[in-house]
């Protein structure tokens, strides 16, 4: 039964994990960037999500309504501000840029707010409980989040493929000269792209500060997570990513059955399996 | 009195165009008036695309001017000058390779310029095209390819359409139909430049023609009055 | 009638490839001046100087390092600590249970090292550009967890040298300090010694030309992935080496020291990023900077950290070849004969 226990909470977290990787697969597929500052901007959210209960007195579920658009706001200017100025054919500029980035924000955040340990209280759904079947029992808030995960990813999938905008991403991220052919405005196109890749980005910052411990410092770790979703889905493909989420969270659980340190370590040992045998990923996008 | 003359729809004027260091055009000039259809036409390297790419913004021109009718249009870059009407069919098709047919054709039309061609009127002139709207746009013939191409920059409903190399690579009587074409483009009001090699079609094709050699205007003319003398030497600046 | 003259064949030139420049002539010059200076530093500098030198060649041969594998052989990896870790473990082990003296560890732990980093390498290089990036972070972060694990060097809280080893290295704690100085010294000048040889040559001219163009030289015919599996494993063993010495400086190690990212690569990047990245002499130039800064603007912390991430987001947007590209590019100045013309052999 414990066996049975870790594997769903495994599951869960794994949707969470599929969050942190949706906001990087998205950048990566409209303009071939990683932002190595990711994993610290769901950080950054995090912290924003802190400030906005704290001083408006909100829960953490209604902040989204404040976090969600500043987010979408500052990706908005990071991406013409700044990234717009590093994309091109060599890779050091936005690698670089984004690593400085992401010791500015994880300092910055420091400096701040110090590196105590925080959490957002979410109230009473913390605790609630559910038992699907016998003898197994999960916690409603992270099925909620888990349920909130997979709509946000099928919600991705709708804009690119069904929409207008989606459209717009894919013609860009084909062929960006003929895109401007098109009356595209591709730093335009970059910055939505960035914003609404922020936009998730703060739903996932929520999301791990009401569900666990944060501090400055975890940023890095939370990239690495919704890396290994991406590479172990598979390359292009957005519910890949969600099986990659999922087989991560269940590996890292299974891991700490076996021994609590090796919780993250066997999440990675997956990763480097994939790497090995399969490295397209589990479900890569037939192009 | 007489009014002032109305201007050309497009006057491009002592263009000179550069990569980085390497020029490319050297004082180009050249005219289209409104429903006329112009062909340049010259060697590889003569600097034809160039001229294309400069026209729909693409490529900022060091020196000379372009202007829409009597606007000035050399600085405004590609997404600016759709705006303004002016639309290019780029060499070698260069589709939308991960979206389909009929996805091609609508992001075209994102400006959602009023005018004359809308999605049914693009299948109503490439009838193939309807039947294959769903499929992506990779896995169509060079020729059919072609047609999307055309159809997706007449979604953006141009006054000017820039059509660079459209036999490239497609059989003859591919070209043929294709070519069939352009009278009911025309017909709807817009301009035509056409960039060809193929020196039979666009004779054919255009009411004017103009021929670069190495980057400079070697010949200008009506296309019925040149001979294939003079043709002759400015393409090959024998 | 006249026979027209025989032709010959027609006789090539021979050649030789010239490495100096006027600008290079002086800069080995003051090079080895300096060499000489600061071999005799135990002799003119105080303590807390030398150790400052010491820490300061460290930098300076790590950054040369990740400058080779980023700035020539399109290598850009954030994991590199992961091998400075690996040559502090490694040195305390062999030290600790094998009985092996920790000056002879050294080179151990590179050798070691380079075994290690070939199938890393084979993993690793399955991923492109950005993707491999973070693949070298996720390794380190690997190296880290599993040295967690290790009960016998300490696991999560890490492990002091025994006093028994300390001694070992030399009689007093003076000339301890005077061996590990030179030690640095000797490791720094081999590094960078041999970075420049590497370039020399028709490797290092393979190297450049991967810099300058990666696709055109693969469509050369040049080994392109045999070249940067050599880089990538010969970085890992000058890495790891100097992760022995950096470790056995401090005498103590721990998992979270030892593969610490902001210690071994944010400084080691911002320097390379802000010294020049693609040129030998940015490395120098960068740790420069950085050891002035530090000493001038004293201990900031986590502010310092932030103010070297925005200069370096600055140079990268501004200024891409760093300060000693802009040098270079302005002046013609380099430091080390590296430049390649051809010149008719007399």
């Amino acid at each position: 039964m414990q066996w049975a226990n870790a594997i769903v909470q495994g599951v869960l977290i794994g949707g969470l994990y599929a969050l942190f990787a949706a906001g990087l697969s998205l950048i990566f597929g409209v303009m071939r960037l990683v932002n190595i500052a990711h994993g610290d901007l769901i950080v950054l959210a995090a912290y924003l999500a802190l400030v906005v209960t704290a001083t408006l007195g909100l829960d953490p579920l209604t902040s989204l309504v404040v976090v969600v658009p500043a987010m979408a706001v500052i990706g908005y200017a990071l991406q013409r501000l700044v990234l717009n100025r590093t994309l091109g054919d060599d890779l050091l500029p936005p690698l670089l840029v984004t690593f400085g980035l992401s010791v500015i924000i994880q300092n910055g955040l420091l400096e701040l707010f110090s590196a105590d340990s925080r959490k957002l209280q979410a109230g009473a759904i913390e605790v609630q409980t559910m038992e699907i079947v016998s003898g197994i029992w999960i916690g409603l808030l992270p099925l909620l989040q888990f349920a909130v995960a997979v709509a946000i990813i099928g919600g991705l999938q709708l804009l690119f493929y069904r929409s207008a905008f989606g459209r717009a991403f894919r013609a860009t991220s084909d062929d960006p000269s003929v895109a401007e052919l098109m009356g595209l405005d591709t730093r335009r196109v970059f910055a939505l792209a960035m914003a609404l890749s922020l936009a998730v980005v703060a739903v996932a910052g929520v999301f791990l500060a009401v569900r666990a411990n944060f501090d400055p410092a975890i940023g890095p770790a939370r990239l690495i997570y919704g890396f290994e979703a991406v590479i172990i889905g598979g390359l292009g493909s957005l519910w890949g990513t969600l099986a990659g989420g999922i087989i991560l969270g269940v590996a890292q659980a299974i891991g700490a059955q076996i021994d609590p340190g090796w919780q993250v370590l066997a999440g990675h040992l997956v990763f480097l399996a994939i790497l090995a045998v399969r490295p397209q990923g589990l479900f890569p996008k037939v192009q | 009195m007489a009014d002032a003359p109305r201007p050309p729809l497009l006057d491009v004027r002592d263009l000179d165009v550069f990569y980085g260091d390497f020029q490319a055009l050297f004082g180009v000039s050249l005219r289209v008036e409104p429903g006329e259809v112009v062909a340049v036409i010259g060697a590889n390297g003569a600097g034809k695309s160039t001229l294309l790419k400069s026209i729909a913004g693409q490529l900022a021109p060091r020196r000379g001017e372009i202007a829409l009718v009597g606007t000035p249009a050399h600085r405004a870059p590609a997404f600016e000058m759709v705006r303004r009407g002016v639309a290019l069919v780029p060499e070698g098709r260069r589709l939308f390779s991960s979206l389909s047919v009929e996805e091609n054709l609508l992001i075209g039309g994102q400006l959602g310029r009023p005018g004359p061609f809308s999605l049914s009127r693009v299948y109503d002139l490439f009838p193939v095209l309807y039947e294959r709207r769903r499929q992506p746009a990779p896995s169509l013939s060079g020729g059919q390819q072609q047609m999307v191409a055309i159809g997706r920059a007449l979604m953006s409903n141009p006054t000017l359409l820039l059509c660079d190399e459209l036999s490239l690579g497609l059989a003859p009587i591919i070209v043929r139909d294709i070519y069939a074409s352009l009278p009911a483009i025309v017909g709807e009001g817009l301009s035509l430049i056409i960039v060809e090699q193929d020196i039979v079609q666009a004779l054919n094709a255009a009411s004017r023609v103009y021929c670069l050699q190495e980057g400079r205007v070697a010949l200008e003319g009506e296309a019925r009055t040149l001979t294939k003398a003079a043709i002759s030497a400015a393409y090959f600046g024998v | 009638m006249n026979r027209p003259a025989a032709t010959s064949a027609p006789v090539s030139t021979p050649v030789r490839v010239a490495h100096a420049t006027p600008s290079s002539r002086i800069g080995l010059a003051v090079c080895a001046v300096v060499l000489v200076a600061l071999i005799a530093a135990p002799y003119w500098a105080d303590r807390a100087s030398l150790r400052l030198y010491g820490e300061i060649f460290t930098f300076v041969a790590l950054a040369s390092l990740w400058n080779l594998l980023a700035g020539y052989a399109g290598l850009v990896s954030i994991g590199q600590q992961a091998f400075v870790g690996f040559g502090g473990y490694v040195l305390f082990a062999l030290a600790m249970f094998a009985g092996v003296p920790p000056l002879a560890a050294i080179p151990l732990a590179g050798a070691l090292a380079a075994v290690v980093a070939v199938p890393v390498a084979a993993l690793m290089f399955r991923l492109r550009g950005h993707y491999f990036a973070i693949g070298t972070w996720v390794m380190a972060e690997v190296f880290r967890l599993v040295a967690a694990q290790i009960g016998v060097l300490g696991g999560g809280s890490g492990v002091s040298l025994p006093a028994g080893i300390v001694t070992g290295i030399a009689a007093s704690r003076t000339m301890r300090e005077h061996v590990i100085y030179w030690l640095a010294l000797a490791l720094v000048v081999t590094v960078i010694a041999g970075i420049v040889v590497l370039l020399r040559s028709r490797y290092g001219l393979a190297l450049t030309a991967i810099r300058d163009n990666e696709t055109a030289t693969r469509s050369s015919g040049v080994g392109v992935r045999r070249i940067k599996y050599l880089v990538y494993v010969g970085a890992a063993a000058g890495t790891a080496m100097i992760g022995a010495l950096i470790f056995l400086t401090k005498l103590r190690i721990s998992p979270d020291t030892a593969f610490s990212v902001n210690d071994w690569t944010a400084f080691v990047i911002f320097i390379t990023v802000i010294g020049g990245i693609g040129r030998v002499e940015g490395p120098i130039i960068g740790t420069i900077i950085f050891f002035a800064l530090r000493e001038t603007l004293s201990d900031l912390g986590s502010l310092y950290l932030l103010m070297l991430g925005a200069v370096a987001i600055l140079v990268m947007l501004f200024a891409p070849k760093g300060l000693w590209g802009l040098l270079a590019d302005r002046f013609g100045w380099q430091a080390f004969p590296l430049e390649r013309r051809l010149m008719p052999r007399q």
